[in-house]
């Protein structure tokens, strides 16, 4: 077992790892754990863009974009924090800019600007073009600009360590965390005044989704088993353009370019069900579109997918803005998207749940919003909430970098003040324990089939549509796999490289999460943003504009609590595009 | 179908030398190579290693010698390669385990030749300008995802180990030739020496590996312009 000592540690090295990270260098003494090599992270992912009302190409204003992104959420967005991220986005965009990321340009060169679904001018009145893009690999020009800077601060990296465990005093602060060498299979403990998980999120756990293999929820799932809360875990986002049956993302963005979905009738359908935003209505109801028309039998030759159609493009529209896209329509599908529509079919693809914090990035434990020590989360693994039942488009790598750089900013100041927390005797044992339990598992379940029946069961239950029988089902085969799970051995017996083992404890976390979430969409009888439940279609203001939060207790059955939403500028009122 | 994957294997804790095993497997014409090493891995022999992550080209983890030619297993659908496909580790790089090889070595060079932007004095508020044109000038270069397909085909790498190789070089260009950099004369210095550009013998393969389209070679020759003729 090898030991270090840190002021601050970031598990993580997506956009928001990185961005933290960058913000406490020459500040603190500061390790980055990632069990990627910091550019394979799946910010590289996200295709369309990142929102901020800098209005370079017409008038738009961050009170706007405040207001689409409550709205956009069904109004279960804290308030408070969505006010911080509207009003941050316009700096932070230019804090990349200087970082040197390549965002396209106007003819006077400044960021070029796009339109995205949910983003209006003046409250709602029409689309507005608000996502300030590089073609379509924003997210790639993201993750290379800030490990570029990543390297031009010396940040020290731990590449290719996986998070194994999290550690807490006896009075709840964070101590420190454990991590799992890929290279070598050697534990290390690494004991650090504050702590940053940035762990992504867990797309994996459904069959269909744009999300990594690596997109397992780890982050979120080991500091719930240590007793956190988890919220909003039943706000999870289908994106309505996933490749069919692949679930590889086409960005919204081809929408935003002017792309329209279509039926087996070669109806574009959206403008039917949302009449001012048609396709760029928000991702929930995009989706539930789809949904309703292949139900109707309007899916293409009645199966389960429809079409989406840039043909009417100009060539050199989808050449300069969508070239990567378009690409994976033809390598993948073998579909000429300048001649046909591409098939497409909803993917599971954006944790709007997930940590709870404030806005400074503090990972809070309870309804009050009380704070445990040392420990902070940002990103896809953080619920603040800026994202509510319902994320916009562009708004999660926003979110990235101004939570990320307010997490930064938050733990230099809080290293200052901080006391190292005690160790607990031997904090690796129980990490120690898991391995070797994986590993001398004689004649276990394999762990795909029950990873498969995971994703199988929550593609089909508890996705777009939810009721109560389906998700009682669920419950009961999530409580099913998580026994087998228990069985489950892993072939590779080695230290050198053993992604079995790592797999089989991704599978771990990705069933404690899935209970969680069909937990809370149990809980949950309304329809609201994401969640939708036929025998509950309305949205239940009285009773459900609150947070979820979910607790584990020791017995490991869940108990949850409700959080009020802050609500300051804007009045819950009904949701129409 | 039915295919027959030949896998190069190497166990560092068990094996002395690499040695190839065969595995039948079940696939869909469209699957890609990806998904039919996971069938291996998940249903038949969980020991086999490799990297991956994203499943569709963009992360860079899963480049590998695909019948004898460097491409992304996740972006090679296994209809376009026959009923017995050979996979291989990289070359020139030190075998970990199986097709995962250890990157380090790659990684330095990148950051031997200062990749991140060296400017001072942003303005106080706002963006710096550049035009659609010269933000063009660097456009094919911004797509690396470092998966270094194209330095392990190079035959100079293969001999000798100090040449940068084509990723630094084309990660180097990306800088060199944006209007915003400040440090283009230092980088065109760093590749001007012994291991850099010179080394390039315009074999192509570089450019033939690269699953993002880059033009490497062309990169490459801009650099040695701009070296010649100050060009930049
Ligand atoms: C295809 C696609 C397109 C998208 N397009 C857009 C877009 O256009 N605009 C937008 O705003 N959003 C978009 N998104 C969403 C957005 O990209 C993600 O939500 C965001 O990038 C997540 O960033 P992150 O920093 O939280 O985590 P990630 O970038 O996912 O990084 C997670 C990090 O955690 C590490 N990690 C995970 N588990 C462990 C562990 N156990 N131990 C150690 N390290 C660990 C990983 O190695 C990685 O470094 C898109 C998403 C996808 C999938
Ligand atoms: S230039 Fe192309 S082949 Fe080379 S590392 Fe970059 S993406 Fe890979
Ligand atoms: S898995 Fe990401 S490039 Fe292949």
């Amino acid at each position: 077992m090898a030991f270090h000592r840190y002021d601050a540690v970031v598990v993580g090295a997506g956009g928001a790892g990185l961005m933290a990270a960058i913000q406490m260098a020459g500040k603190a003494k500061v390790a980055v754990v990632s069990k990627l090599y910091p550019t394979r992270s799946h910010t590289g992912a996200a295709q369309g863009g990142i929102s901020a009302a800098l209005g370079n190409t017409e008038e738009d204003h961050w009170e706007w974009h405040m207001y689409d992104t409550v709205k956009g959420g069904d109004y279960l967005v804290d308030q408070d924090a969505a006010e911080v991220l509207a009003r941050e986005a316009i700096d932070a965009v230019y804090e990349l800019e200087h970082m040197g990321l390549p965002f396209n340009r106007t003819p006077d060169g400044r960021i070029d600007q796009r339109r995205f679904g949910g983003h209006t001018r003046n409250f709602g009145e029409a689309a507005v073009r608000r996502a300030c893009y590089a073609a379509d690999r924003t997210g790639h020009m993201i993750i290379q600009t800030l490990y570029q800077q990543g390297i031009r601060h010396n940040l020290n990296f731990f590449d290719e360590h996986h998070l194994v465990d999290m550690i807490f005093t006896d009075d709840g602060q964070c101590a420190g965390v454990v991590t799992y060498e890929i290279r070598t299979g050697e534990l290390h403990v690494i004991h650090a005044k504050t702590v940053l998980v940035a762990a992504g999120g867990y797309g994996r756990i459904f069959r269909v989704t744009s999300n990594a293999l690596a997109g397992t929820g780890d982050g979120v799932a080991i500091p719930y088993r240590r007793g956190i809360p988890l919220m909003d875990m039943e706000m999870y986002q289908f994106h309505p353009t996933g490749l069919y049956k692949l679930g590889v993302l086409l960005s919204e963005a081809a929408r935003g370019e002017g792309g329209v979905v279509r039926n087996r009738d070669g109806e574009a359908f959206a403008v039917r069900y949302a009449p001012t935003l048609a396709d760029l209505a928000p991702r929930d109801m995009m989706s539930r579109f789809i949904y309703e028309e292949i139900k109707a039998g309007r899916g293409i030759d009645g199966k389960d997918y429809v079409l989406l159609d840039v043909s009417h493009l100009p060539p050199e529209v989808i050449d300069e803005k969508l070239p990567d896209i378009t690409d994976f329509a033809r390598t993948y599908l073998g579909v000429e998207p300048k001649k046909e529509g591409v098939p497409i079919q909803p993917t599971a693809h954006y944790a709007m749940g997930g940590l709870p914090t404030n806005v400074d990035a503090q990972v809070i434990s309870d309804p009050a919003g009380t704070i445990v020590p040392g420990f902070y989360s940002a990103g896809e693994a953080a619920c603040v909430s800026v994202h509510g039942a319902n994320r916009l488009g562009t708004n999660s790598l926003v979110d990235l970098v101004v939570f990320g750089r307010r997490a930064g900013k938050k733990m230099v100041e809080d290293i200052a003040t901080l006391d190292w927390a005690t160790l607990p005797k031997n904090p690796e044992e129980f990490a120690r324990e898991q391995i070797e339990g994986l590993k001398t598992q004689q004649q276990g379940e394999r762990a795909a089939d029950i990873r498969k029946a995971m994703q199988d069961i929550m593609m089909d239950n508890v996705s777009v549509y939810r009721d109560e029988a389906l998700l009682l089902e669920a419950q009961q085969r999530i409580g099913e796999l998580q026994e087998s799970y228990k069985h489950v051995g892993v072939m590779d017996k080695g230290s050198t490289y053993n992604m079995d083992l790592l797999e089989a404890m991704e599978l771990g976390n990705m069933l404690d999460l899935a209970e969680t979430i069909v937990h809370g969409a149990l809980a949950r009888q309304e329809s609201r943003g994401a969640h939708y439940r036929g025998d509950f279609q309305a949205r239940d203001d009285a009773n459900w504009l609150a947070h979820s939060m979910i607790y584990r207790e020791n017995d490991a059955s869940l108990r949850l609590e409700k959080k009020p939403v802050v609500i300051t500028r804007f009045e819950p009122k009904e949701r129409k595009y | 179908m039915e295919v027959t994957l030949r896998i190069k294997r190497f166990n560092p804790e068990t094996d002395k030398k690499a040695h190839f095993e065969e595995y039948a497997v079940e696939v869909d014409p469209r699957d890609r190579v990806l998904d039919a090493l996971n069938q291996v891995k998940w249903y038949q022999d969980g020991t086999l290693t490799y990297r991956r992550s994203c499943g569709h080209g963009i992360c860079g983890s899963d480049a590998m010698r695909i019948n004898g030619r460097n491409r992304l297993a996740c972006k090679v659908l296994m209809q376009d390669l026959g009923k017995r496909v050979t996979l291989e580790p990289l070359m020139g790089f030190r075998i970990e385990k199986d097709l995962l090889v250890d990157m380090d070595g790659f990684f330095d060079k990148y950051k031997s030749v200062k990749p991140y932007l060296i400017a001072d004095n942003p303005p106080a508020h706002g963006e710096r300008l550049q035009s659609p044109e010269e933000r063009h000038l660097f456009d094919d270069t911004t797509k690396c995802i470092l998966c270094a397909a194209c330095t392990t085909s190079c035959p100079v790498t293969w001999m000798s180990d100090d040449f940068v190789g084509p990723a630094a070089i084309v990660n180097a260009h990306r800088f060199i030739f944006d209007s915003r950099d400040q440090a283009g004369a230092e980088r065109l210095q760093i590749l001007n020496k012994g291991t850099g550009v010179w080394r390039c013998r315009t074999v192509f393969n570089c450019t033939d590996a690269c699953p993002r389209d880059i033009k490497v070679t062309e990169a490459i020759e801009q650099v040695k312009r701009a070296l010649i003729f100050g060009d930049q």
